[in-house]
């Protein structure tokens, strides 16, 4: 058992990771996260669901982590007052995530500090709550302009920067709020909710297979870990197991997403400090590895290549060649590139020391991914919970201590080698199979799964709840970005506002995973 | 520095030649005089604005940045403001969110002005469709003068879109 508690009793869930469930009293929350927190585990998602379509009233669900597995908690609240204890001051990541499950199914923390709407702006009025069941678009439409009380720094020449949504370059929209004096922040707060297209709603509505197309598109530059982590949770609720070469296609299609994302980051964080030889220079190679995923696998970013049950394509021997190829071309160029980055004084100089996280502020607030590894947060989930074929591959885990820029451009340039590695391995031990899938098109009735991906950027958790048909009732997609978000706040405190691009470039949440 | 160098010169030039325009991306017919395009296809000014995508297609809006597609080459560039741009680059389902946002970097923008749709989601709505947080695609929002469907499109069906906009329709 991954954890003991009296009145906690945790059966343990079929597939491919570690998993436990079970149900407790609104009273057990707070001493059972404060005996997880203390013996170093971490809270990974919070989400709800309305039961009352059987009786139940609604549900809180955690999803906690330690060395051990994922400990899945359910907590029933009864209907006229879904309330349970706040438990953001065990573990203050959860603010965002309790303000979130408020503002969609209505759901509440007592005490909790922080009662500020979080995913609503003013698309549907405060009344309602869009995953309730008996939700009616129609008549909570609102056209509100968004009213969101920032918190307010006072003292002498201290001003507001606001920035956003439309941001000044390509990327997803968000609201900065800076309160600086001259060039130093002094506070930064977030505000997001922008990109919130109802995902979780839409779930509701699509089939078991349908559904994985919209799972691949929570966080576009991470469709593969979605895909896959959905994938996982739903073969854990039918107790499926798919093809071994399935599993080693999958893990083939998260390495190449990874090193993609680590290729186009390095680039922009040269770009970022005005060498823009580093754009030029690690966007070539990014192409070079889409195309291979084109010309190989049908998709540049491997979009809909993970199903439940399997994988739609295989990789011939031809391809595997070109694989290699790319891995040789790939580590002599990084290596050349690297060696660049290091010895050029001017990019070093903005690198050391900008966005410092110590660990010890990581470790309080759940920094999780290569952000966490940055800051001496050992968590991969390829290392701690290996599922096949991550069990035969050995990851090697990069961590770094000094939690600044630079950190994260080594834990980049480190993981990006690795998974090199690991790409070379899986193509060496590609299993042969007849089949790249087994059918998948119908789950139990009553079932809860969940499937969790080390992605790029951190660990993917996706949950599926099922009805008495065996529909999704509703699906849970979560993302690193909850984790890594607030931290981001902290991590600017101190530095100049012209660093501010480098330094939320270093980082490289996702908006539209955490805004849904 | 040498490395540096070394590098650059080793790498050569990687830019392929772009794409013709092509009709059938235009859903509304040519609103702009043909001298105002020749102007525009001779010194383009672009702002993107995400209007609630999922980032798979800004990944691509990057690639068309990158030393193959090299869109700056053909005197086209992203610029941080509306107010500096001539042309919308608008992905996603518009979030009702980001309809007010949407409406006002379009009003922000001079004229005149074009607008292209970019990715699934932005011409019909895509796999997030129409919901009570999803007003389904661009058109729906603003005036859309040309769209470029997949999922996301690639680097090249995006230039392709853009090249469509600022020429003379036929």
């Amino acid at each position: 058992m991954p954890i003991t508690h009296p009145n906690l009793h945790l059966t343990k869930l079929a597939g491919a990771i570690p998993a436990w469930s079970g149900e407790i009293k609104p009273d057990d929350l707070q001493p059972i996260c404060q005996s997880v927190q203390d013996g170093g585990g971490r809270l990974v998602a919070l989400w709800g669901s309305d039961a009352r379509e059987l009786g139940n009233g609604f549900t809180l669900h955690i999803a906690l982590v330690n060395e051990t597995g994922l400990i899945c908690l359910s907590v029933p609240l009864p209907d006229g007052q879904p309330g349970y204890p706040d438990v953001s001051r065990i573990f203050p990541v959860a603010n965002r995530m309790q303000r979130a499950a408020y503002d969609l199914l209505g759901i509440y923390a007592h005490e909790g500090q922080d009662h500020r709407k979080w995913l609503r702006h003013g698309a549907w009025h405060g009344g309602s709550f869009p995953l309730r069941k008996d939700f009616d678009a129609a008549q909570s439409r609102i056209d509100d302009a968004d009213n969101y009380p920032f918190v307010q720094v006072e003292g002498q020449g201290v001003h507001e920067i606001a920035v956003g949504p439309v941001h000044a370059g390509i990327i997803e929209p968000g609201h900065f709020r800076f309160s600086v004096v001259g060039e130093k922040t002094l506070r930064l707060e977030e505000r997001f909710g922008y990109t919130h297209k109802g995902i979780e709603k839409r779930f509701e509505s699509l089939t078991v297979q349908q559904a994985a197309k919209l799972a691949g598109r929570v966080s576009g530059d991470s469709t593969v870990a979605y895909a896959w982590a959905y994938a996982m949770a739903a073969e854990s609720i039918a107790a499926v197991t798919p093809p071994d070469r399935a599993l080693w296609l999958r893990a083939l299609f998260l390495e190449r997403e990874r090193i993609a994302n680590h290729l186009g980051d390095l680039g922009y964080l040269g770009n970022d400090v005005a060498l823009s030889f580093g754009f030029a220079q690690f966007w070539i190679l990014k192409e070079q590895v889409l195309r291979n995923n084109a010309e190989l696998f049908g998709h540049r970013y491997l979009m809909d290549r993970i199903i439940p049950g399997g994988v739609t394509m295989d990789l011939a021997e031809s391809g595997k060649r070109t694989l290699f190829k790319e891995c040789a071309m790939l580590e002599h160029e990084v290596s050349v590139l690297r060696g660049i980055y290091e010895e050029h004084a001017g990019v070093q100089d903005r690198f050391i020391g900008a966005g410092r996280i110590e660990p010890k502020l990581a470790a309080r607030l759940g920094l999780c991914g290569l952000a966490g590894r940055a800051s001496s947060q050992a968590w991969d989930a390829r290392v701690q919970f290996p599922c096949a074929p991550y069990d035969k591959l050995d990851v090697q885990m990069a961590t770094y201590r000094n939690g600044d820029v630079a950190a994260r451009v080594i834990v980049r340039f480190d993981e990006l080698f690795e998974s090199l590695r690991l790409q070379r391995e899986i193509l060496n031990n590609l299993v042969d199979d007849d089949k790249l899938s087994v059918p998948l098109e119908k789950l139990p009735a009553h079932g809860f799964g969940v499937g969790m991906v080390e992605g790029w950027r951190g660990e993917v958790l996706v949950a599926i709840h099922t009805d008495a048909d065996g529909k999704l009732t509703r699906v849970h997609p979560h993302d690193p970005s909850w984790q890594n978000w607030p931290v981001l706040e902290h991590a600017v405190v101190g530095n100049i506002v012209p660093d501010f691009p480098l330094i939320n470039k270093s980082f490289n949440l996702s908006y539209s995973g955490q805004d849904l | 520095m040498y490395q540096l160098i070394k590098q650059i010169i080793k790498t050569g030039i990687k830019t392929e030649s772009p794409p013709l325009p092509d009709e059938t991306m235009r859903v509304q017919s040519q609103r702009l005089q043909e001298e105002i395009l020749r102007v525009f296809g001779s010194a383009l000014n672009i702002r993107h604005v995400d209007a609630g995508s999922c980032n798979g297609c800004e990944l691509e809006i990057h690639s068309v940045n990158n030393a193959y597609y090299n869109i700056e080459g053909l005197g086209i560039k992203f610029v941080a403001s509306p107010r500096h741009a001539d042309m919308l680059l608008v992905t996603g389902p518009v979030s009702r969110h980001m309809v007010t946002a949407l409406k006002r970097t379009f009003d922000a923008t001079p004229e005149p002005k074009l607008v292209v749709a970019i990715g699934d989601c932005a011409c019909d709505g895509g796999i997030f469709g129409e919901s009570y947080a999803s007003c389904g695609r661009v058109a729906n929002v603003i005036p859309v003068d040309v769209v470029v469907s997949g999922c996301p499109p690639t680097p090249t069906a995006i230039l392709q879109g853009i090249l469509t906009a600022i020429s003379a329709q036929k």
